[in-house]
């Protein structure tokens, strides 16, 4: 039988939202539990929650506290947070095309050399890795991944780059990352995608959703410049297969 | 075609309303307006919808020409100097400007935004339902970016009804409120009086996204790097120099450093507001407290179109603030409250 499950941390983050904190490191198990309670919520709603944010270890609840306050909503998920965490949820798998290394990577050959290998062997290990969606945040569609060897795991730049292109297939501590727009990252940058998690005006909007399952496979520049002309007319690109 | 052109106006100005809500989830920051007291008020006096889009106006002047009609807006929020063609604009107040007549504003004061509502609204496009500027992601319309010269905004031809004017309560003063964490336990008793009883000055270096602070420094019990968590409207987060970081409309939906406290929902627009140099406290209060004031502030907002007057006679008041002068009634030509001059103040004496 397994052992019960730990009561989640309650604190308040202001009057209107509650974070429901299952582990102050990141873990996947808590990350689960995040995701568990997410899902929860989604089928069974609370009146006067508006909205929630996952993250790797706690899940962010908005809520009007003219509908329910701060202890009343924090009993009712505090029930919740302690039912059982179903073992196999159905969860889709999203195969994600990625060119590695060049003008695609640019630290493809640094992070080789600082883990004392090649850089087609950093790839290897890269699409060799079992990817879970932990969260979306900082910019719309930028994904945390879970599940990053730990042959790849490496402390962040000691310089953050203040811009990073779209598309941008990273790694940062124990972390992977999926990023869609161009922005600033402190990340090791290993590759790009033509993949968009986040594209307006295209169903769906947001292609990956935390708990979603990812595979990364490698693609020439032929085929990354083909198919980044089909998704800038809106095309998904990533293939979904069965988990 | 009607239209609002912008001959001039402030950085940091641009098209805001309720902001865009259920997408945190996908990293997508809500945005909207900073000070939803003023957007609502400007919106109520110019017979919108309390949320609708409008301007939001930074620190700096600005000028709007009517072109092609007559466009009728509201001005709140910060005060500032409005004229149109000469005739003095008072806040929170309805006017029309007339087809090729310019509408000048001044520079703020003592605070920072100002909201510029236009009767019937601006045409656009809603992006995830909201026309809210978010320059960083691309995202606002009819612009996705801050308003400059030369834009032009399409707009409703103006309404024959009468002007309106909405009747604020008092502005609210004193500390700005705020409740303890959601990572207070991150800090030692000394840092948080430190928060609770030193004086913060908003830096120059602010902008939509986050307010930086200038005071003591705030230290952490077990260093700054936390593992990403959610974020709020008013999260008060403190990064490795000590120097707290007010979240702001346009915060990231995640972050990584320690939040010590959290402004409240009713005190939140009133904090946007505080001008960049200006002097400030926090005062803590309680969960049930924040959240009683939540309720009020809703409730505020809720029924402002209850304290709505409507202005027979724009000739009319003026005569009346005129008199009223004379007869050394204490009427302020920006302060449309005060024109509404009772019959007997004009015959005294």
């Amino acid at each position: 039988m397994a052992a019960p499950l730990s009561p989640p941390r309650l604190l308040p983050s202001g009057d209107s939202a509650i974070t429901v904190e299952f582990s102050r490191k990141i873990d996947d198990q808590a990350n689960r539990r995040v995701l568990a309670l997410d899902r929860t919520l989604a089928r069974e709603p609370i009146a006067g929650v508006s909205e929630t944010v996952p993250t790797y270890r706690s899940l962010l609840v908005h809520y009007d506290p003219a509908q329910i306050d701060f202890t009343t909503l924090g009993q009712k998920l505090a029930e919740l947070a302690l039912r059982p965490v179903p073992s196999s949820e159905k969860a889709r798998l999203w195969r994600v095309p990625v060119a590695y290394g060049g003008e695609y990577g640019i630290d493809l050959e640094d992070v080789a050399k600082t883990l004392g290998t090649t850089p087609d062997d950093i790839v290897a290990r890269h699409v060799a890795g079992d990817y879970r969606v932990a969260m979306l945040g900082f910019t719309p569609g930028w994904s945390y991944l879970s599940g990053l060897q730990e042959s790849l795991h490496m402390p962040r730049r000691q310089n953050p780059r203040l811009l990073t292109p779209a598309g941008t297939i990273s790694v940062g501590g124990v972390q992977a990352g999926i990023q869609c727009l161009a922005g600033p990252s402190g990340w090791h940058l290993l590759g790009c995608t033509p993949v968009r998690t986040y594209q307006l005006h295209r169903d769906p909007t947001f292609l990956l959703e935390p708990g979603d399952l990812v595979k990364f496979y490698r693609i020439d520049a032929k085929t990354y410049a083909e198919q980044e002309r089909a998704a800038e007319h809106g095309e998904i690109i990533a293939e979904l297969a069965a988990a | 075609m009607t239209k609002l052109v912008i001959s001039s106006i402030s950085p940091a100005s641009s098209v805001q309303d309720g902001g865009r809500y259920g997408a945190q989830r996908f990293g997508l920051t809500p945005s909207g307006a900073m000070d939803r007291l003023g957007l609502a008020a400007a919106n109520c006096a110019a017979g919108n919808a309390l949320f609708a889009p409008a301007i939001e106006l930074g620190p700096y002047g600005a000028a709007f020409k009517a072109l092609g009609g007559a466009v009728r807006v509201a001005l709140s929020g910060a005060p500032r100097s409005a004229e149109v063609a000469g005739r003095m604009m008072a806040p929170d107040t309805s006017v029309t400007i007339a087809d090729g007549e310019t509408l000048k504003l001044g520079i703020a004061q003592g605070a920072t935004f100002s909201y510029l509502a236009i009767e019937g609204g601006i045409q656009g496009e809603p992006m995830f339902g909201s026309f809210s500027v978010n320059a960083r992601v691309g995202l606002g319309s009819p612009f996705p970016r801050p308003l400059q010269a030369g834009d032009e905004l399409s707009v409703a031809a103006a309404s024959a009804g009468p002007e309106r004017w909405i009747d604020l309560p008092a502005a609210v003063t004193g500390p700005i409120r705020a409740a303890l964490g959601p990572q207070n336990d991150e800090f030692g008793d000394d840092a948080i009086s430190l928060l609770l009883d030193s004086e913060w000055k908003i830096s120059a270096t602010s902008d939509r996204m986050g307010y930086r602070l200038e005071g003591p420094i705030i230290k952490h019990l077990h260093g700054h790097n936390i593992v990403s968590d959610g974020t709020v409207n008013g999260s008060i987060q403190v990064p490795g120099n000590g120097q707290p970081i007010v979240l702001m409309s346009d915060r990231g939906t995640s972050g990584g450093y320690p939040k010590i406290a959290t402004v409240t929902t009713a005190d939140f627009g009133r904090f946007a507001q505080i001008p960049a140099g200006t002097s400030f406290r926090f005062k803590a209060v309680s969960m049930e407290e924040a959240q009683a004031e939540a309720r009020k502030f809703a409730e505020l907002l809720r029924t402002l179109p209850d304290r709505l007057g409507s202005i027979e006679s724009f000739d009319l008041n003026i005569e009346a603030l005129q008199g009223a002068n004379v007869a050394g009634v204490a009427v302020s030509a920006i302060d449309a409250r005060t024109w509404q001059v009772p019959a007997n103040a004009l015959t005294q004496e």
